[in-house]
């Protein structure tokens, strides 16, 4: 049984489906890029794993460490170890980015009972206890990871996304997921917006954390994060579904030759959904 | 964050988690005197004999009273219509030793109300000075001595009046005169409690100055009035809360609050009123500001049924400021109709209005305010700004701005924002796993964090703590 199990799934917005039979499984230790032209549904593909209400799985079955995902609400997915780093992530004014992510990680191990934000006395003693994560903790974890993704400490205490640049966001997205620690990480487009330096400190932030802890699911217009996040499979996605998968190097060629022969091949009309 | 702010944060938020059992509870009604319901110049003769006032004292209450006779209610704002004037205690006196300067003596049944709800525990860690209000009398008044040396001058404003005679005349009733609203001359006719303090020249009061409010009967009015002058480049910093049991009749709470800014004085003025739903809470606050003074008004509305609340800056002189900041939250049925008003008299003057509104289930906010610049008030600055969160579909707010312009060279800002909780914000929280009620919360407590910040800590994690209430649907 596979960490992330995906059969046959369909997904509609607003009535329209947009994947129509998706089947993927990735484990930890693996790295799946998942490839295709602009609106061929890989958004939507990460969404509906997430959870978005706006996506509804019509038909097909996805499941997280053998456990059904799609029953469960957003944040029972975060905390069952789902990651998603958003392509655009929502900036939340007048939440830091500190306080954010310690309530989220107390959130993890409160399991869902409501988290309350506790100081003096009770903070100490449920830290001893492992319920909740001390400030103390917390903030050395969080300053470690920043300096590893070259933000600087004043990030901590910014507001959620707002006023960040777009490199800025998608450092924030790996922070967090550095934080929090998920068993399975869908990456969207982490890379688009970013400079050459800017994609390596990321990718360097995910390769750090793929291995017997966690896999991930990296979807890409391009082949140049693959250069630095290498992928054991690479799934070419048009029109809703995965039309053919390869090895490592199916990227180079992909990026060489474009998706025309593809569609050419496995029959895909060039007008894509949207 | 040092130990001892922990432990003070620690017990601000300990066990709050119902209004009912926190705020809601009530003593058994045991007064030396409780007037008869409704207000006539019997009654009014009444309070002021019983306060053993001066004529011109008793007189002016009469005055007002005929006044507030007179006077329409107002047909703009909230719905008064199931307001009674006659169905309410006008005075209710809990005993007959009051004004007392040390808990020791206040009655043990209110000294228990004002343990329960943390006053004196407060004033020992971080205030300068403690008011303590129940019904219609203040029970406990004290200063630290640091400040009493210094000529700081903080009492109930009927031993003001008994022991400052002279001050306390120059300037009562002339910052809101008795015609100036319907609830200003009814509290002019009634009034009984509040605050007076006196802030010397260069004197700078370092810790708040508090007051604590509190009703506890039924059908109960309660009218203080409060009365504060800094003198020329003092400052000072008064901070009121108030609460009330939760009944499914009627009480009303009309207070007026008048501000006085000498040259170069700063004054705040900070408000967290928690009144319980069953509170019409119409309040007349204003402040005159003269030469280079700030005046600042923090006010944070989250209880009662109706709240008409518009603090004023009147900018007398050049170079003086004004600012409101405004938070509120209306749940289910209650109405906040909260604002501000900043008059420019002069030139060179600022003024800066910031409200931020929350409605939730069937709760309603209105903003409300009036930048007006008269003539000959040239070089003035002024800058709106509401913003308002809906987190229903069956929330309601409303703005309503007014402008009054008499001159040229003026720059009124404007700027409002409505928004509902964003779905795409509540979506990526819980996608870190954050539970969808906390999502919220979280979102609502970062639209109001940049007022909060502006508040002393205590004040910030207690408005905060409120706000979660509201969030969970504990309170009364």
């Amino acid at each position: 049984m596979a960490t992330l199990e995906i059969k046959d799934l369909h997904v509609s917005v607003e009535g329209k489906e947009i994947i129509k039979g998706v089947s993927i499984e990735v484990n930890k230790n693996e790295v799946h890029a998942l490839m295709g032209p602009n609106g061929s549904g890989k958004s939507t593909l990460s969404f509906a794993l997430a959870g978005h209400p706006k996506y509804t799985v019509t038909r097909g079955s996805a499941t997280f460490k053998g456990e059904d995902l799609l029953t469960m609400p957003p944040d029972e997915r975060a905390r069952a170890g789902l990651f998603l780093a958003f392509q655009y992530p929502a900036a939340v004014p007048g939440v830091t980015v500190g306080n954010f992510l310690r309530t989220a990680v107390n959130a993890k191990r409160a399991g869902g009972a409501p988290v309350k934000a506790l100081t003096g006395k009770d903070a100490e003693i449920a830290g001893k206890n492992g319920s909740q994560i001390s400030a103390r903790e917390f903030l050395k974890v969080l300053k470690e990871n920043m300096k590893n993704l070259g933000l600087k400490e004043d990030f901590a205490f910014r507001y959620l996304n707002d006023g960040f640049s777009g490199g800025e966001k998608k450092r924030v997205e790996i922070l967090q997921m550095a934080v929090l620690k998920p068993e399975i990480a869908i990456l969207d487009e982490t890379d688009s917006g970013l400079d050459i330096d800017a994609m390596k400190t990321v990718s360097d932030g995910v390769n750090r954390m793929v291995g017997p802890a966690m896999g991930a699911l990296v979807i890409t217009h391009y082949q140049r994060l693959l250069n630095y996040i290498r992928p054991q499979v690479v799934h070419v996605m048009m029109d809703g579904r995965i039309v053919t998968s390869g090895g490592p190097d199916f990227a180079l060629e992909l990026e060489a030759k474009g998706y025309d022969w593809i569609r050419q091949k496995y029959g895909v009309a060039s007008s894509a959904a949207a | 964050m040092a130990t001892s702010d922990e432990t003070r944060i620690q017990e601000l938020t300990r066990a709050k988690d119902d209004y009912k059992e926190v705020y809601g509870f009530s003593d058994r009604e045991d007064y030396s005197f409780k007037s008869q319901k409704g207000l006539n110049t019997r009654v009014v003769d009444q309070i002021s004999h019983m306060k053993e006032e001066p004529e011109w004292m008793r007189q002016f209450r009469q005055r007002s009273l005929q006044i507030f006779e007179k006077k329409q209610m107002p047909t703009w704002g909230g719905d008064l219509s199931t307001l009674n004037f006659d169905d309410i205690y006008y005075y209710v006196k809990p005993s007959d030793r009051s004004n007392e300067g040390s808990w020791d003596d206040v009655p043990e049944y209110i000294k228990r109300t004002f343990d329960k709800l943390g006053i004196p525990a407060a004033e020992q860690k971080f205030l300068g000075g403690v008011g303590a209000q129940y019904e219609s009398e203040v029970v406990y008044h004290s200063l630290q001595e640091k400040w009493a040396k210094q000529g700081v001058i903080f009492l109930d404003p009927s031993e003001a009046m008994k022991q400052y005679p002279d001050l306390f005349k120059q300037y009562f009733g002339t910052v809101i005169p008795p015609a100036d609203n319907k609830f200003a001359a009814l509290n002019s006719a009634a009034w009984s409690g509040g605050s007076f303090v006196y802030v010397p020249p260069g004197v700078h009061v370092e810790v708040p100055l508090q007051a604590y409010f509190r009703i506890n009967a039924k059908n109960m009015g309660q009218f203080e009035r409060t009365l504060i002058i800094a003198d020329e480049g003092s400052y000072v910093h008064y901070v009121e809360g108030c609460t009330a049991p939760v009944y499914s009749s009627d009480s009303l709470h009309s207070a007026v609050v008048e501000l006085i800014a000498k040259k170069g004085a700063r004054l705040r003025y900070t408000t967290i009123q928690n009144w319980s739903k069953n509170v019409y809470n119409l309040v007349t606050k204003r402040a005159m500001a003269y030469e280079g003074a700030t005046v600042e008004w923090v006010d944070g509305n989250l209880g009662s049924k109706l709240t008409m609340k518009y603090p004023a800056v009147y900018m007398m002189e050049p170079g003086a400021k004004g600012e409101v900041l405004s938070i509120a939250f209306a749940g289910d049925g209650q109405h906040q109709d909260a604002g501000g008003k900043m008059v420019h008299c002069a030139p060179h003057t600022q003024s800066q209005i910031i409200s931020k509104s929350i409605s939730k289930g069937t709760g309603r906010t209105s903003y409300r305010g009036l930048v007006k610049v008269e003539k000959g008030a040239k070089d003035v600055k002024s800058h709106v700004r509401c913003d308002a969160l809906l987190l229903d579909p069956e929330s309601k707010s409303d703005t309503f701005p007014y402008m009054e312009n008499e001159e040229d060279r003026v720059s009124i800002g404007h700027e409002a924002t409505v928004s509902k909780i964003g779905d795409e914000q509540l979506f990526y929280l819980m996608s870190r796993g954050v539970p969808e009620g906390e999502a919220m919360t979280m979102i609502v407590r970062g639209f109001i964090e940049p007022l909060v910040k502006e508040l002393p800590m205590e004040y910030a994690v207690e408005l905060n703590r409120l706000i979660e209430l509201e969030m969970t649907g504990a309170c009364g």
